[in-house]
């Protein structure tokens, strides 16, 4: 029987480790993060490039990543914003999962040295490489709406091109998950209203993605919503995939916080 | 942040169509007809309750929290939210609100979540996608339909420099959030049962919910 003392003990006990997380979270993981990638930094060494693709302004790849894989997203023209959703290639029921990815890492604000999730608690993509730590997990990519508003006519737009990427594996509507958006400045203002930080954006910026699970990815070249500088889609996108040297056990992915050491040690289950 | 705010019109309690205590910890759904006003009251204060909206004719299309957010333009449900579909439509919108802040963007607790949070031991706690999938699934739908939901009386403050935190709920007992439906609606509600995090005070408690027909015209 548990009574209202032992109850209110738990309650006690609960909050203390929710602060306790919280500070380490907010307060001491952001110290440790690495620094940004520089523009020209981390080469990739050719014998390790499997595949390399120009995707037009306006369009979408679909790129399957083998565990261990990494894809490098540029953007030479620093004008151009990549939409990313993606399922996990033995049971597209799970997928990636901003809302986890954000609460899980106490930060809206992902940057090199952190993860996206799953929404099974294990770890997707880890940010290996990064220039910008400008990306978007709040508002998603464009819509026909979105371009209606924008240029009074349906361009093309992130949206349609996930659900032309979807049905050729399989998928449709239901499978569409919040996506996430490199190179897309967003911030809030004190209360709530969304910016755009068009200062971020620099040509050349890249990103690389290491694989943490089989995945297959749907990403979109459109511009973001909030960009002020239009058109809808603005220059193309380099995609590299190649293979990621494996992670120390020093990782700076895997070794964030104790809440991503965990997600780590759930993913390397499926493997194990 | 808004303050309180009821409209003019505000519903008289009398005249409620329906009306149900949710107990803690529980799932609900009902499809709510177009001009029907659902209320969901926090009877108790700072509970947490997560939403996910369907399109009743094609439930493919349902909420989309991202939708919502860029055509606001800003971060936090609130009074006069349009809650907006993933083909851009507005399902409902919300049209009384005594609480002031409800969130969109943490999703809802896992118990797959909570063990990455929370520690291991923690994976055997009720959570609300345990809710969502087994109201969603007497709907003919399934885990793949989950999408992130509405979180009402969550509140969720994101800082400037992103940092995102779950802290005390500001809503106290008998604040409530009126939906206002634009299309027919499946509204699915699971009361959360975290008991990890503040966002029921770390206490779950019951919720009530009431729906009114549309005023005569």
């Amino acid at each position: 029987m548990i009574t209202a003392k032992t109850r209110q003990e738990i309650s006690e006990a609960n909050r203390r480790r929710y602060e306790e997380l919280r500070a380490a979270g907010q307060e001491v993981t952001p110290k440790g993060l690495p620094e940004a990638t520089a523009l020209n930094g981390a080469p990739i060494a050719p014998n390790a490039v499997i595949s390399r693709e120009q995707v037009p302004a306006g369009w979408y790849a679909t790129v399957r990543l083998r565990r261990g894989e990494a894809l490098r997203i540029v953007d030479d023209s620093g004008r151009a914003s990549v939409s990313l959703i993606g399922w996990r290639e033995e049971d597209t029921s799970e997928r990636i999962n901003c809302a986890d990815t954000v609460k899980v890492q106490w930060s809206a604000a992902i940057s090199k040295g952190r993860v996206l999730l799953s929404d099974m608690g294990r770890v997707f993509l880890s940010l290996v490489e990064d220039t910008s730590g400008a990306h978007d997990l709040l508002i998603g990519g464009s819509t026909p709406a979105s371009t209606r508003v924008a240029f009074g006519a349906t361009m093309r737009n992130t949206h349609e091109n996930f659900l032309a990427a979807a049905a050729k594996i399989g998928l449709g509507l239901r499978d569409i998950p919040p996506c996430v958006t490199f190179f897309a400045p967003v911030s809030l203002d004190a209360n709530g209203r969304f910016l755009w930080a068009a200062g971020r954006k620099r040509p050349g910026d890249f990103v690389d993605l290491r694989a943490e699970m089989n995945l297959v990815l749907a990403l979109s070249n459109c511009a973001h919503p909030l960009d002020p500088a239009r058109p809808a889609a603005a220059d193309s996108i380099a995609f590299i995939r190649y293979r990621a040297p494996p992670p120390e056990r020093d990782d700076p992915c895997r070794t964030t916080s104790p809440e991503i050491i965990r997600a780590f040690e759930f993913t390397d289950r499926l493997y194990a | 942040m808004t303050g309180v705010a009821v409209p003019s019109s505000a519903p008289d309690i009398s005249d409620a169509v329906y009306c149900h205590d949710i107990p803690a910890e529980r799932p609900w759904s009902r499809i709510l007809k177009r001009g029907q006003t659902l209320r969901i009251v926090d009877s108790e204060g700072q509970q947490a309750v997560d939403a996910l909206l369907y399109c009743a004719g094609d439930p493919a299309e349902r909420y989309s929290s991202q939708d919502t957010l860029r055509v606001q333009g800003s971060a936090y449900v609130e009074l006069g939210t349009r809650l907006i579909s993933n083909k851009g439509r507005v399902m409902a919108h919300v049209t009384a609100d005594s609480c002031g802040r409800h969130d969109t963007s943490a999703g809802c607790c896992s118990c797959e979540s909570n063990a990455v949070r929370f520690g291991e031991t923690t994976k055997y706690q009720h959570a609300c996608r345990e809710n969502f999938i087994l109201e969603l699934s007497k709907h003919g739908l399934t885990k793949r339909d989950i999408v992130s939901n509405l979180n009402f009386f969550m509140n969720v403050p994101i800082d400037p420099s992103g940092a995102f935190t779950v802290v005390d709920g500001i809503s106290a007992p008998g604040n409530y959030v009126d939906v206002t439906a634009d299309m027919d609606v499946l509204f699915v509600i699971s009361n959360c049962p975290q008991v990890n995090n503040p966002c029921n005070g770390f206490n779950p408690t019951p919720i009530r919910v009431m729906i009114w027909d549309p005023p005569e015209t």
